[in-house]
């Protein structure tokens, strides 16, 4: 039963969770794997041909800092001659122009910069290290080389209010493409998500600056904008749906359906060292799961919108209802709506003074 | 605003043709575009060399049954939605390429 409809679109490659910043949002799980545990060069390169086999067009690599791995050049070497559109998500941090140069001759089609704010202070607060002016260094070099380019803000309560001035660094690169993130919370969002979650006037009024520019650059910046879950009416379509497009490999081989799936307890995952990116993506129990409409409860089970957002996000409905099967708790047709709303109470009516004073942060650490 | 005749379009860096399954895809940064008949000669004509004019014609011959003038509408239709997912850098016509 639930055979997937399709093959899987995206690879999202976490080759490594080591990684030179510490963000205090961290997507990797808390329980980081260790180097040792780290795939091999040839194990990749299997990996990249199988999955450009099952249908697979894009590699994502990600980390971690992906840099991190010696054989980074390597990778992207295999990855593009197995065939698949290679993007680079990166901090820029361990990066010479030699290095670039070698990423770029590879085959590398795209990098997406990270940058934690536009002004040096708070970029470096957040990523618990100096490295704004790097990632200023980075950007200049790729306006010599023939790749694209995206710079991926993360947005949160203590920068959403510099998206002007972010825009304005990001108009005078040679980026095409710019993401306005908001943090997501699980992992460490999920656990500094008291000192994340923006107000919602901020975020009224960041949507409508947004929107704004988006009509202004048309045609010559991509302005992407995502949203907090936890103002929205509906839910998102997490992952294009649980098992219908995406495909996550960690660093140690592990294939999830999703960047969080270990969250979610009676879960086992398959590894690629064992099995080939076809037969987990057709048969793994992971991926099975929650593919379809089975697994579905009220109101998702008879709701017109569940072929649009898939019940939402299965590893957000095990943290904040403790049950992975339930509708996403931030639909404003779930039971459990009232616990979000709650959280957005607790941000939106506390005094400014508290709700905008320095933080003491859970800062990600670098596995072993 | 409507690409200028004499431009020549091409892919923007990042942007590609691949092939998947027999299915000619456009792939670009978080995207990927299927290309079938007129969209796949438009795109592989957007290569710094053809002018939007020139490409104008070239499908006017390929598709010498449809009309003229709604081959040229779709034509600049197309371009216009590749422009603005960033797939294209329009070289004007005094530009001598690179």
């Amino acid at each position: 039963m639930n055979e997937p409809a399709s093959n899987p679109l995206a690879l999202i490659a976490e080759l490594t969770h080591r990684c030179p910043l510490h963000c205090v949002y961290c997507s990797n799980p808390l329980e980081l794997q260790s180097r040792t545990s780290e795939l091999t060069t040839e194990i990749w390169s299997r990996v990249f041909k199988e999955a450009a086999e099952a249908g697979v067009l894009q590699a994502d690599f990600t980390g971690g800092e992906p840099l991190a791995r010696p054989d980074i050049v390597d990778l992207v070497r295999a990855a593009r001659s197995a065939g698949l559109y290679v993007n680079l998500i990166t901090s820029g941090l361990p990066l010479d122009q030699a290095k670039l140069a070698a990423l770029v001759q590879a085959g590398l089609d795209h990098v997406q910069l990270s940058f934690q704010g536009a002004r040096e202070e708070i970029a470096n607060e957040i990523s618990g290290t100096k490295s704004h002016a790097q990632k200023l260094r980075v950007l200049d070099w790729l306006r010599h080389h023939r790749v694209a380019v995206t710079l991926n803000f993360v947005i949160h309560r203590r920068n959403i209010d510099q998206l002007e001035e972010m825009l304005t660094l990001a108009e005078a690169s040679c980026a095409t493409r710019i993401e306005f993130a908001n943090v997501q919370y699980y992992g460490w969002a999920f656990a500094n998500r008291e000192n994340l979650l923006p107000t919602r006037e901020q975020l009224d009024h960041s949507v409508e600056f947004l929107k704004r520019e988006q009509e202004r650059l048309k045609g010559k910046i991509r302005i992407e904008f995502v949203v907090p879950d936890y103002y929205a009416k509906f839910p998102k379509p997490c992952m294009g749906g649980w098992g219908r497009k995406l495909m996550l490999i960690t660093p140690s081989g592990d294939a999830l359906p999703c960047h969080a799936a270990q969250v979610i307890p009676g879960l086992s995952f398959e590894n690629v060292k064992d099995r080939s990116l076809r037969e987990i993506w057709e048969h793994s129990a992971a991926f099975q799961k929650f593919r379809g409409e089975d697994w579905m409860q009220q109101p998702c089970k008879t709701c017109d919108r569940r072929e649009l957002d898939f019940g939402g996000c299965r590893c957000q409905a095990l943290l904040l209802a403790g049950d992975a099967a339930a509708t996403d708790p931030v639909c404003s047709l779930a039971p459990l709506r009232p616990k979000v709303d709650a959280i957005l109470a607790a941000v939106n009516t506390a005094p400014s003074v508290q709700i905008f004073a320095e933080p003491s942060w859970l800062y990600r650490p670098n596995p072993a | 605003m409507p690409p200028e005749l004499s431009s020549r379009p091409r892919l923007a860096p990042g942007c590609r043709l691949g092939e998947n399954n027999q299915q000619r895809v456009l792939l670009m940064p978080e995207r990927v575009l299927r290309l079938n008949g007129p969209s796949l000669e438009i795109v592989e004509r957007c290569d710094g060399k053809h002018t939007v004019h020139q490409i104008i014609l070239d499908l006017q011959k390929i598709y010498s049954k449809a009309a003229a003038q709604k081959v040229e509408q779709d034509i600049l239709g197309y371009l216009a939605l590749l422009q603005k997912e960033r797939a294209l850098d329009f070289i004007p016509a005094n530009a001598t390429g690179a």
